[in-house]
């Protein structure tokens, strides 16, 4: 049957056709649909992991196991699991194993573009890169067969267009693979000394084999057209090189860009007047075939920062530009992204804001927002997990410094569970004294509303024991802790006060639910369903424009009139504008 | 290749770009094109700028345009007809929703939603104007008013042959079909 598909919902095809019987990830933009869509079919068990670490070690004990396995993550999450990732690539698997890695060029959702296809040459593993939505299919099914025949891990590298662009899939039917059976081999899956050094051998050796498979495999194919032009390109870029060149040049389209299939791409070369290596983000391919002595150009040419697209291929090769049409691009107001009506985190955000002498530091989520105008609350945000290490650090560094400051960690619910929970050991055990903000909105709610270990739900929906917060921090060591609700602007404030008098540490989980949440049964006995909307009421609004300073997008300010207005459609009734209205202009009705 | 077609749908998070851009390439594959359409989630969806292409056409290869590219424009809100101005063709039309939703700066009275963009697209291109937000109201969901929008973009590029009430059918849920297609006829007849 030909659908038409995301890159993600092939891969999810792709798992289900090859057999694979157990997916794990942990959300990140741009693959979270991937396991969404695993979880859809009943034939793979398929979850949710804590963080990427510990989703690639559940994958790799399945494998053991027997099974065909699957884990995926964005591209910063294989940072996270890049232990396990390494010495898999001297392990190797027992079923067949894949490791969807989506990379972020042009930082869509990210906080770099690291090219990871550099992993897959550093921890010496497999690599495949799709271009459409069918061969991401393809070559999940192409994955397994690669890692049992050669005993390795294979990296799916794909890229946000590759994820996120639909185009047709020939659906097929699933094979039923069976579980292979355990066999005992401390030399190959007891990673000591001894063992790990026999392995890396056996890892070399497979190397050479896997060239050979790469310049014999049909995953690489040459096209043959007019010779005066070649071009060796791989992923997306093979898709943008097609649309600038169409047939009036040759190409070599690799699928299987590690090993490189040097022999190959040697013919290839010698064949063609002027190669080209059409690759987004790094010199990846470039540099190797540099290294075999092979002339041609890539990176002189082409940016290697933020995504390519068929315009800035043909920009970089020609010098030739569309014609566009001209007119004053500074007129379009920025519409940067918000914190949505209703969302508590603004809540939080807005008494936090009013703190002094404070140093901030960001986690990743929604939250970053926070650091946006106009709360304009954070000083820093760098990786999951890093605000609460990162506050500690500063703490200490201040304290020496005689600077008085302090220093206060926001990190969510999710990232909490995925790598805070380490950095705030690390403030007991070393006696920090910093506040740790936990903003638990119930839900993972940036990619897209994923269940954690604290929504109570699993992947497929199904319940499971909820993970409390408050017994994890105090377990840890912390002796101050206040769960608060940050829609009670006092709660919030006095809160807030409270820690600041300390001085040791201290953790304030700031709990409610996401505003675009859709409630479960214990969200709406624990928080109650959210009726009505604000309004103002003209005579007494001053213009003092304090519930604007909250950056609720529901509020509008009238300059002429110097009057605030809310916008029905959008409020969702969270009261926070009416609890810091000097003149209480504003009341809530509709209830 | 030659005969593809770029479409991009533009608007803010929210508004539905999504659902139209699904709708119009499921059609278009039921029709015999090859279709590739890319789209962005993430941190755009907080209420900021969204795109989404679809390119059509008898084979495809790159999911994406780059500026000066597009057949055609369709902006679910007005500046941001502005915004992405830049990727139409010099002969492309422009399909513009007279529908102004306020970005944060505006919001906060910082500055003023900029006036006459619509004189100014009308001075530059080949621009169709509809109040899609008001057909929307009328028919009575503000919600609707992409599938109005969809219907004044299938007018303009001629894809009038594709059963679309059938693949709307298909698309939404079961309550909101009718409201759909009457919102689609409604953008047909509009432009």
């Amino acid at each position: 049957m030909k659908v038409l598909m995301t890159g993600n919902e092939a891969v999810a095809q792709g798992a289900y056709e090859a057999g694979i019987q157990f997916a794990a990830a942990y959300p990140g933009t741009p693959s979270t649909e991937i396991l969404e869509n695993i979880a859809l079919r009943k034939e793979i068990t398929a979850e949710w992991a804590p963080n990427e670490k510990v989703a690639v070690e559940s994958a790799l004990g399945a494998s053991i196991a027997g099974a065909r396995t699957l884990t995926a993550m964005k591209h910063v999450g294989l940072n996270v699991a890049a232990d396990p990732f390494f010495t898999i690539g001297y392990t190797g698997v027992n079923g067949g194993m894949v490791l969807v890695n989506a990379d972020d060029p042009g930082l869509h959702s990210s906080q770099n573009e690291q090219d990871n296809r550099y992993y897959a040459r550093m921890a010496k593993v497999a690599m495949l890169e799709p271009s459409n939505s069918q061969e991401s299919k393809d070559m999940v099914i192409r994955a397994m067969e690669i890692s049992e025949k050669y005993n390795v891990l294979v990296m799916l590298r794909m890229t946000t267009r590759v994820c996120h662009s639909k185009s047709i899939v020939e659906t097929g039917e699933r094979i039923e693979v069976p579980i292979k059976p355990y066999v005992k081999n401390p030399p190959k899956y007891i990673m000591a000394p001894a063992n790990a050094k026999a392995a890396h051998i056996v890892v070399e050796k497979k190397l050479k084999e896997l060239e050979k498979f790469s310049n014999e495999t049909e995953l690489n194919y040459i096209e043959w057209n007019d010779k005066k032009v070649g071009v060796i390109s791989a992923g997306v870029a093979y898709q943008y090189a097609k649309e600038v060149f169409g047939s009036s040049a040759s190409y070599l389209k690799l699928g299987f860009t590690f090993p490189l299939p040097m022999e190959k791409i040697k013919k290839f070369a010698e064949e063609v007047e002027t190669l080209y290596v059409i690759e987004e983000l790094e010199p990846f391919m470039e540099e190797q075939i540099k290294a075999a002595g092979i002339k041609c150009i890539g990176k002189e040419k082409i940016p290697n920062t933020w995504e390519l697209n068929p315009d800035i291929v043909k920009k970089s090769i020609f010098g030739t530009e569309n014609e566009i049409i001209d007119y004053d691009r500074t007129i379009a107001v920025g519409r940067p992204p918000t914190l949505c009506a209703g969302c508590p985190h603004r809540a939080f955000f807005y008494q936090l804001s009013k703190k002094k002498n404070t140093f901030v530091t960001g986690d990743i989520g929604c939250y970053t927002l926070g650091g946006s105008p106009p709360l304009n609350t954070i000083d820093t945000t760098i990786c999951m997990g890093a605000s609460i290490s990162m506050a500690h650090g500063a703490k200490k560094v201040f304290e020496k410094n005689n600077d008085d400051k302090r220093v206060v960690a926001v990190i969510g619910d999710s990232t909490f569970f995925h790598s805070g929970m380490t950095s705030l050991l690390d403030v007991v055990f070393n006696k920090g004294n910093t506040i740790t903000c936990i903003l638990d909105n119930r839900i993972t709610a940036m990619t897209g509303h994923q269940d954690n270990p604290g929504t109570g739900y699993t992947l497929q929906g199904e319940d499971t024991d909820t993970v409390q917060i408050e017994p994890i921090v105090r377990a840890l060591g912390i002796k101050n802790i206040k769960t608060i609700n940050p829609m009670n602007q006092d709660e919030m404030k006095a809160a807030f006060n409270w820690a600041y008098d300390l001085n040791e540490p201290s953790v304030i989980i700031s709990r409610y639910p996401c505003a675009l949440k859709k409630y479960s049964k214990d969200d709406l006995a624990e928080f109650g369903p959210i009726q009505g909307y604000c309004e103002v009421d003209k005579d007494t609004c001053i213009g003092c424009k304090i519930c604007v300073s909250t950056g609720c997008p529901a509020i509008v300010f009238d300059k002429a009139a110097k009057k605030s207005s809310i916008n029905r459609i959008q409020c969702v009734g969270c009261e926070l504008c009416l609890q810091v209205c000097p003149t209480k202009a504003i009341s809530k009705v509709g209830e | 290749m030659k005969d593809t077609k770029n479409i991009l749908l533009v608007g803010v998070g929210g508004q539905g770009t999504i659902l139209v851009s699904k709708i119009l390439s499921t059609g278009l594959v039921a029709a015999g094109y090859d279709v590739k359409m890319s789209e962005i989630h993430g941190m755009a969806q907080r209420g900021g700028s969204v795109s989404t292409q679809v390119r059509y056409g008898s084979e495809v290869s790159s999911p994406i345009i780059g500026i000066g590219e597009a057949d055609i424009l369709v902006s679910f809100e007005t500046m941001e007809t502005l915004r992405w101005f830049e990727f139409l063709k010099p002969d492309g039309v422009v399909l513009i929703n007279d529908f102004e939703i306020s970005s944060a700066p505006i919001l906060m009275g910082k500055v003023d939603y900029p006036e006459g963009i619509i004189e100014l697209i009308e001075g530059k291109a080949k621009a169709k104007v509809i109040n899609a937000g008001e057909i929307a109201e009328e028919l009575g969901n503000q919600k609707v008013m992409n599938v109005v929008l969809l219907g004044a973009l299938i007018k303009s590029m001629n894809l009038t042959d594709i059963d679309w009430e059938d693949v709307i059918k298909n698309q939404v849920k079961e309550k909101f079909v009718d409201i759909n297609i009457k919102a689609f006829n409604k953008g047909m007849n509009a432009v």
